[in-house]
């Protein structure tokens, strides 16, 4: 996973991967900031030279728990040259799509998104340019990669008019929201852009992240990686509470939302506590016209990466049970150090042939209308 | 199994020494509430009694937000007394015990003095309060035994009311919100749990927030529904931060118990934390086994409210995912709302697990109900 123990040509030598995948989740990455330029109109450009990047933390280009491997990437995944992983589309063409039979290959690009940036117009402009350079760079490359549409969600209005902009071409398959905004996705300022979603026919997909402001805890900042890391998965939690409860499928019933890296197996047990809770705090949410888990089974799905691993691998295929193996969707977080390698990661589930071909292709093609 | 046993009269159980459950039950979570400051007036110093006085502290209620006394969760109906807020009558608490058969149960007292940002006041408060619970309570109703309320806004404080408490083995464990200044496994809070360790008291986690910051990561929740549902996630966050800060590693007797926020969030947590763990471990080097091992041999998990599965088959699966018998605490949560009637166990149970929930696991936990001569030693 994360350690060269191999030669690169020796490590690629590997059981040819047979099923046709749909990648959920794979991270395209520039090779400095200036790749953005030609997408960015000269004012930005010198924004971008002179103030940088102004967010919401202390550290105003890396994360203040500072990842365990460089670039939290794969230590394979560094292309000949030396450039970031991700970067080189030729190299992950060769590294990923083709060797791991990636049919299609959803890109969620995370560095130098706008989507944080407290000067919200240097964020449209920055969001604005990544959509640009996803297809410039990526999607007109090979045709077997598909965009999302990143916005300036604090800005509802120009987040709306950028996914009006965007959702004629084709190859943009979502909108993608940082879970960590300023406030909770479920509220009302939010919800322009999901009726631009919706109008569009664009689900939201949701990677974890984001710079909000908020500690990843309810108790402030955890010290190490391992907490930072794991507290995404609460914060996914958050994220379904939220929107369920503040009723934006009451409103907006089409809606869909695609959960990307946060995990799954906690899912149930959330859907049990709605519901459970709910039965008490009814009066204070009459909005809600159904149990809770009734819109977290029709609105959500999920991404496979980072699989959970239990002792006892029949965990796992009680967990898929119970949320439905309609509901998730493979991802690889290719090129992260915590990439799930399609030949071997979802082995302990215990799927049959069918129930493989959903989760690998056929659910993300009919989730996001891929052909 | 809870209802059809039910039938044996409050008296022939006494008699036998047994709950509702033919065995001997601890109830590890019922709440007592200050009815007011002029409760705790008594309590307090000549400083502190005159700034009661003269800062008007008498007409500020304290109320937690997290916490509105007449939300229906917090309140069953059959429970709230005729006057006063749930949680102020003993006389219903008592009666509440009679109708399990409880032998013991372990009172906690959410209040606002921990979330005040003078950290003399919440000294002094969270002291008279623990007097207050040793006076009007344990004094009175022999069954019962309670929390050290902290003043956790500062570690030293926290220890000295320890110190003083400590003499009272009625008092079984020391209490916290789990949501506060600090994720609690950090070094800072350590002589805390040294303070425990030493007196074999354990580390109680309560549901409650002083939102200091959001009560999530996502940020400022608008309902108390999306603010209850959180405190899982919160248990999550401080759960990794006890076992990543490496406290278990530093005091290998501690315990520390869970409240008031369900279980079957515990194995997906703990899987994703073992996982996670593999992958970076080199950050931690003196977590040396694996998330899950070190929660199942320290943390315990109050019953109530058991976040529960539509069917009894998964509510089955989640208990057998937890990885060991002994983790759940029998708990009502009295006077909340999370049941109806006498059905705090859920059904379908094998007669062993019961008995480890509603008694030994409890036992195992609080080292101090094992010494059964303490409440006559230190009555006065």
């Amino acid at each position: 996973m994360n350690i060269n123990v191999k030669p690169k040509s020796e490590s690629r030598a590997q059981p040819e991967q047979k099923l046709s995948v749909v990648d959920c989740d794979i991270h395209p990455a520039t090779k400095s900031a200036s790749e953005l330029f030609p997408f960015m109109a000269k004012r930005w450009q010198e924004h971008a030279v002179t103030y940088g990047s102004h967010v919401r933390q202390g550290l105003s280009e890396g994360l203040a728990h500072p990842r365990m491997t460089p670039d939290v990437a794969r230590l394979d995944a560094w292309p000949e040259d030396g450039s970031t992983p991700g970067s080189d589309p030729e190299f992950m063409r060769k590294q990923h799509l083709d060797a791991n039979g990636v049919e299609l290959g959803i890109l969620i690009p995370l560095g130098r998104s706008g989507s944080h940036q407290r000067n919200l117009d240097y964020g449209a402009a920055l969001c604005s340019a990544v959509n640009d350079w996803q297809i410039s760079k990526f999607c007109d490359f090979d045709k077997r990669f598909r965009a999302s549409i990143t916005v300036t969600q604090e800005d509802a209005p120009t987040a709306v008019a950028e996914i009006n902009k965007r959702a004629k071409e084709r190859r943009f398959v979502q909108v993608l929201l940082p879970p960590r905004s300023q406030e909770p996705l479920g509220r009302r300022r939010y919800w322009p852009i999901y009726e631009a979603a919706v109008a569009n026919k664009l689900p939201i997909g949701l990677h974890l992240g984001g710079m909000g402001g908020h500690p990843s805890t309810g108790s402030g900042m955890p010290s190490y990686y391992i907490e930072e890391h794991t507290s995404m998965v609460q914060t996914m939690q958050a994220l379904i509470a939220s929107m369920v409860i503040e009723g934006v499928f009451e409103k907006f019933p089409e809606l869909q939302i695609v959960l990307i890296e946060g995990g799954f197996t906690w899912e149930p047990a959330l859907r049990w506590r709605l519901d459970k809770h709910w039965k008490r705090f009814k009066s204070e949410v009459p909005h809600l016209k159904r149990a809770p888990s009734e819109y977290v089974i029709e609105h959500f799905r999920f991404t496979t990466q980072p699989i959970d691993e239990p002792e006892d691998p029949r965990d796992m295929r009680h967990i898929v049970d119970w949320i439905g193996v309609e509901r998730l969707m493979f991802s690889t977080d290719y090129p992260h150090w915590d990439y799930d390698d399609p030949r071997y990661a979802l082995n302990h589930l215990g799927l049959s042939e069918a129930e493989k071909r959903k989760i690998f292709s056929g659910n993300a093609k009919g989730f996001y209308g891929l052909q | 199994m809870s209802r059809s046993t039910a039938t044996v009269t409050a008296s022939a159980r006494h008699a036998q020494g047994t709950s509702i459950y033919g065995v001997e039950a601890i109830d590890c979570d019922v709440h007592v509430a200050v009815p007011s400051m002029n409760a705790l007036v008594p309590y307090l110093d000549d400083y502190w009694r005159e700034s009661v006085t003269t800062r008007g502290l008498e007409r500020h209620s304290l109320n937690i937000t997290g916490q509105p006394a007449n939300a229906p969760v917090f309140a069953r109906p059959d429970w709230r007394p005729a006057e006063g807020a749930p949680g102020t009558d003993l006389g219903a608490l008592s009666k509440h015990l009679d109708a399990f058969g409880t032998k013991f149960a372990v009172a906690n007292c959410m209040y606002g003095a921990q979330v005040l940002h003078h950290e003399d006041m919440a000294a002094a408060l969270c002291g008279a309060v623990n007097e207050w619970i040793a006076r009007e309570w344990l004094d009175r109703e022999p069954r019962l035994r309670a929390s050290i309320v902290l003043p956790i806004q500062n570690p030293k404080n926290c220890v000295e009311e320890i110190e003083r408490r400590a003499g009272d083995k009625r008092f079984v464990q020391v209490l916290v919100p789990v949501m506060g200044e600090m994720t609690l496994g950090r070094r800072y809070y350590w002589p805390i749990y040294e303070a425990c360790e030493r007196h074999g008291l354990a580390v109680g986690i309560h549901a409650g927030s002083s939102y200091r910051y959001a009560p999530t990561s996502v940020g400022w929740t608008s309902y108390l529904f999306e603010d209850y549902v959180a405190q899982s996630a919160a248990f999550e966050n401080q759960l990794l931060s006890f076992v990543a800060e490496g406290v278990f590693a530093k005091f290998p007797a501690l315990k520390v118990v869970l409240m008031e926020s369900g279980f079957a969030w515990l194995p997906p947590f703990l899987w994703r934390a073992n996982k996670t763990w593999r992958g970076v471990r080199a950050e931690t080097p003196w977590v040396k086994r694996s998330p899950g091992e070190i929660v199942r041999e320290h943390v315990r998990i109050t019953l109530q409210p058991v976040d529960e599965p539509p069917n009894r088959e998964q509510l089955e699966r989640t208990i057998e995912q937890i990885g060991s018998d002994s983790v759940l605490l029998f708990s009502t949560d009295f006077p909340h709302w999370h049941f109806d009637g006498l059905a705090a166990l859920p059904e379908g149970l094998s007669p062993a697990l019961v008995k480890k929930i509603l008694l030994e696991n409890p036992v195992e936990t609080y080292s101090r109900l094992r010494d059964e001569s303490a409440p006559k030693e230190i009555r006065q």
